[in-house]
């Protein structure tokens, strides 16, 4: 069997993702915070950015299922409206990592050991050396703090990531028979990249856009906490954390919730990502059988 | 009693058969080589007895070992057997060594496991099996790695570890057939001497029957998952009671029909001149410039139109960097390589109208297509080479054409290439060559990786796809026996070099170089059957497998 032979009938593939048990925790997690922000644009509980003092700092109870925070605001509606920031940020973000990185890698590879891929790869670890904290905080420094900006930052931190994976994998392609078959029936570098290379990197991109995706939901959590990320009014986990520090001996559900938030959809990525990869890559595939 | 008596065997994996009443004994000094084709079961009947088989395996019957039998012991207890008694040499010298650990300490395991001997008592047997495997401490000492051994090196590397502990059998599982004629001839006199020397009884799992036929003692001839014909070596083939063991000996020495070109007007078809390859190897130091090493050099030959040209040579000789030449794929440095005239590379580029004249079919059926599309547009890629796109009906027509050329069907092409068997995909390969109709088929080891029934049908179509379409063949192979049958003319190539070259025949009956003789001598060959049969499989014009 090839590494990268993938045939199976759909009747397989749906026992194949029932039996992976972390592909089905991570599956629901992830549903359950894509509909919370989903459903976020039509009903929150309250009115996620309306003050509301006299009802300041409550604890969990029957109204308030989060709670509310220091201005009397909702925290599950905070949470709902939160998850749509992390989400777009996150989701726009890994859609530039991939729009510019993979035809960054594909064309390395195309190119490997020449001029071009000299110069893509080392630009690619300049890049990498940069924190994305630090890239928004340069970004932030030019053109002021907000949730354009932080994902623009984590956009250019996910550019490497996939433009390395696309060309490693590429590159082994590039030595298939049938590649070398499409050079014979006189097939540019460009056909063959979008014909023969990219259809067969499609999973591993897929895999890695899921893992790359919850990392994004943290980054952006991470920037928000330090100001970076969307501005007030615009609830986001990061910031909620960040309010809720200096009350956490007199409120620890303010810290309590958002970061429950983001550690279940981090974790629910995570297993996907996980899940994911055990599926569609059929070395580990029949690893396991 | 035998050593090993293998007693009505069957095997099931997950509910599948994959063995029935598989009984046959193995005597020490013995060696017994079980031939078939891939599935028959062999492999899997070496790891019944070596118990390293996958999870959901069911075996009933008995396999005795000095009449305990294996298959009642607990995995405890195979271990302590495992590499004592029994020892095993498995197919890819390659993944077969750990790259980290030297070769001392791999072979030094073995013993310590077993012994629980100290790593010095340990190293010294490790030393001296080394040395009974031919690997001499002066240039083998045992602190190498095995990156910095041949392939047949690894192989007796590999042997080593198997026969450290002097087990009592030793499973081969294809030992050569990942290496060049002449390693191969080695390794087998290697394991026939260690055979003698320690009254070791020896499994032979090949798929080659010329390779057997001169070292065992005993053959047991397997098809899916039965054995169907067991003997002494010497009688077996002069008797071959079984069809299919007739059929597997046709195959094996199989010569297609080909029509002889009695009217080749000697026009040149593909003229190489004086053509080198150099590739820069990386830098010794970093003033000195960095040193090359010539893959191709100085070569010149020609092919005629509808002539088939054999290229032969073992790995690293420089032919598979000669084939990226001829097809445009790498530019080489000094020479010149001219179809029907017209060079290759016209400024550092190949025009269209020159890759239309050829085409190519690889070795790996597995690897030569794209998984993720259609076999119609996998047979249809050449199209790309035409100046005007063809229309859709066109198209389709065009690939049914040669699906059915290849004796395929038409309407194949709507499938996915993972629904075809290994020789299926083959056709498809060179369905994909025909499709353009180019002059010139470079055919890359096209039928190494096939079972021997495959092959002959393979070499079958391929004869007569030359004859109905006049094709010009340049066929790379490293097996003889294969060369011989279906090419007109012969090159060897030893080291970038073409050191002979001539009629095939001519060469093969009388070769005048060292190497070509050599070669020649290596190759394993079937034995001469008695006339009366020779005759009898002379009638039988198709391969009834």
């Amino acid at each position: 069997m090839t590494a990268f032979d993938t045939s199976s009938n759909e009747a397989s593939v749906l026992r194949q993702v029932l039996r992976s048990r972390s592909l089905i925790i991570g599956l629901v997690l992830s549903a359950v915070f894509i509909g919370a922000a989903l459903v976020s644009y039509v009903w929150t509980p309250f009115d996620a950015e309306a003050l509301n003092i006299p009802t300041k700092l409550k604890t969990p109870d029957a109204v308030h299922w989060f709670g509310t925070d220091h201005f009397g605001r909702d925290i599950f509606s905070m949470i709902m409206v939160g998850a749509r920031t992390s989400i777009a940020v996150a989701l726009i973000a890994v859609g530039i990592g991939i729009l510019l990185g993979v035809p960054l890698g594909l064309a390395s590879a195309a190119r490997s050991g020449g001029w071009l891929d000299e110069v893509i790869m080392r630009g690619n670890d300049l890049v990498f050396a940069f924190p994305a904290l630090l890239i928004a905080i340069m970004i932030t420094a030019v053109f002021g703090p907000s949730a354009v900006n932080a994902i623009i930052a984590i956009g250019i931190f996910n550019i490497p990531v996939f433009a390395r994976l696309s060309r490693g994998s590429a590159l082994s392609l590039w030595t298939r028979d049938y590649v070398l078959s499409a050079r014979v029936a006189g097939k540019g570098a460009l056909r063959i990249s979008i014909e023969h290379i990219l259809p067969n990197i499609m999973n591993l991109l897929i895999v890695q856009g899921t893992i790359q995706f919850s990392l994004g939901i943290l980054a952006e959590a991470g920037l928000s906490y330090v100001g970076l990320g969307a501005q007030p009014p615009i609830p986001s986990w990061g910031r909620m954390l960040a309010d809720s520090q200096t009350l956490i001996t007199l409120a620890p559900h303010m810290a309590l919730f958002p970061g429950f938030a983001i550690l279940l959809t981090v974790l629910g990525l995570n297993l996907m990502g996980d899940g994911l990869r055990d599926l569609l890559d059929p070395r580990l595939r029949n690893a396991r059988r | 009693m035998s050593l090993l008596q293998i007693d009505q065997l069957s095997l099931a994996i997950h509910g599948t058969p994959i063995l029935r009443d598989i009984s046959f004994d193995l005597d020490a000094g013995q060696i017994v080589g079980v031939i078939g084709e891939s599935g028959s079961g062999k492999s899997m009947t070496a790891y019944s007895v070596m118990q390293l088989l996958p999870e959901g395996s069911r075996t009933e019957g008995a396999i005795s070992l000095n009449g305990d039998n294996l298959l009642s012991l607990s995995e405890e207890q195979m271990c302590s057997l495992r590499g004592d008694e029994l020892g095993m040499v498995f197919q890819e010298p390659m993944t077969a060594l750990n790259p980290v650990k030297s070769i001392g300490d791999q072979v030094a395991e073995t013993v310590r496991i077993h012994r629980q001997a100290s790593r010095a008592e340990s190293l010294r047997i490790a030393r001296e099996t080394l040395d009974r495997v031919e690997l001499p401490a002066d240039r083998f000492p045992l602190s190498r790695y095995p990156h910095e051994l041949s392939g047949g090196q690894r192989q007796r590397v590999v042997i080593a570890m198997a026969i450290a502990l002097r087990p009592k059998v030793l499973i081969a599982d294809e030992p050569t057939t990942a290496l060049d004629v002449t390693t191969q001839a080695q390794i087998l006199k290697l394991l026939r001497r260690l055979v003698r020397e320690d009254n070791m009884a020896l499994m032979m799992i090949t798929h080659d029957l010329a390779v057997v036929s001169d070292l065992a003692d005993d053959i047991v001839i397997m098809k899916s998952g039965e054995v169907v014909e067991t003997g002494a070596a010497k009688t077996l083939f002069q008797s071959m009671t079984h069809p299919y063991t007739k059929a597997l000996f046709e195959a094996s020495s199989h010569v297609p029909d080909r029509a002889l070109d009695s009217d080749a007007e000697a026009a040149p078809l593909l003229q190489i001149s004086h053509v080198s390859r150099d590739y820069v190897l990386p830098r010794t130091s970093l003033l000195a410039s960095p040193p090359k090493f010539r893959a191709v050099n100085d070569v010149s030959f020609t092919i005629q139109r509808g002539e088939s040209l054999g290229l032969v040579g073992e790995s690293g000789c420089g032919k598979s960097t000669l084939t990226r030449a001829i097809l445009g794929l790498e530019e080489v440095q000094e020479g010149e390589i001219l179809i029907e005239g017209e060079p290759v590379f016209s400024g550092h580029e190949v025009q269209r109208s020159v890759r239309r004249k050829m085409q190519v079919v690889f070795q790996d059926p597995y690897g030569s297509f794209n998984p993720r599309h259609r076999v119609a547009r996998l047979v249809s890629e050449p199209f790309h080479l035409l100046d005007t796109q063809p229309g859709s009906a066109e198209r389709a027509e065009a690939v049914a054409d040669a699906l059915e050329s290849v004796g395929l069907e038409g309407s194949d092409g709507r499938k996915y290439i993972h629904e075809f068997s290994g020789g299926q995909r083959q056709r498809i390969a060179i369905a994909r060559a025909l499709i353009i109709k180019p002059k010139l088929i470079v055919l890359d080891e096209a039928v190494s990786a096939l079972d021997v029934s495959i092959r002959a049908q393979i070499l079958d179509l391929l004869a007569d796809l030359s004859d109905r379409f006049g094709l010009t063949y340049l066929f790379i192979s490293h097996d003889l026996s294969v060369v011989r049958s279906i090419t007109d003319r012969v090159l060897v190539m030893k080291a970038g070099q073409i050191v002979e070259e001539g009629q095939t025949d001519a060469v093969f009956d009388n070769p005048q170089h060292v190497y070509t003789k050599s070669l020649i001598e290596a190759a394993p060959r079937l034995p001469d059957l008695p006339t009366e049969l020779t005759a009898k499989l002379a009638t039988q014009n198709e391969v009834s497998i």
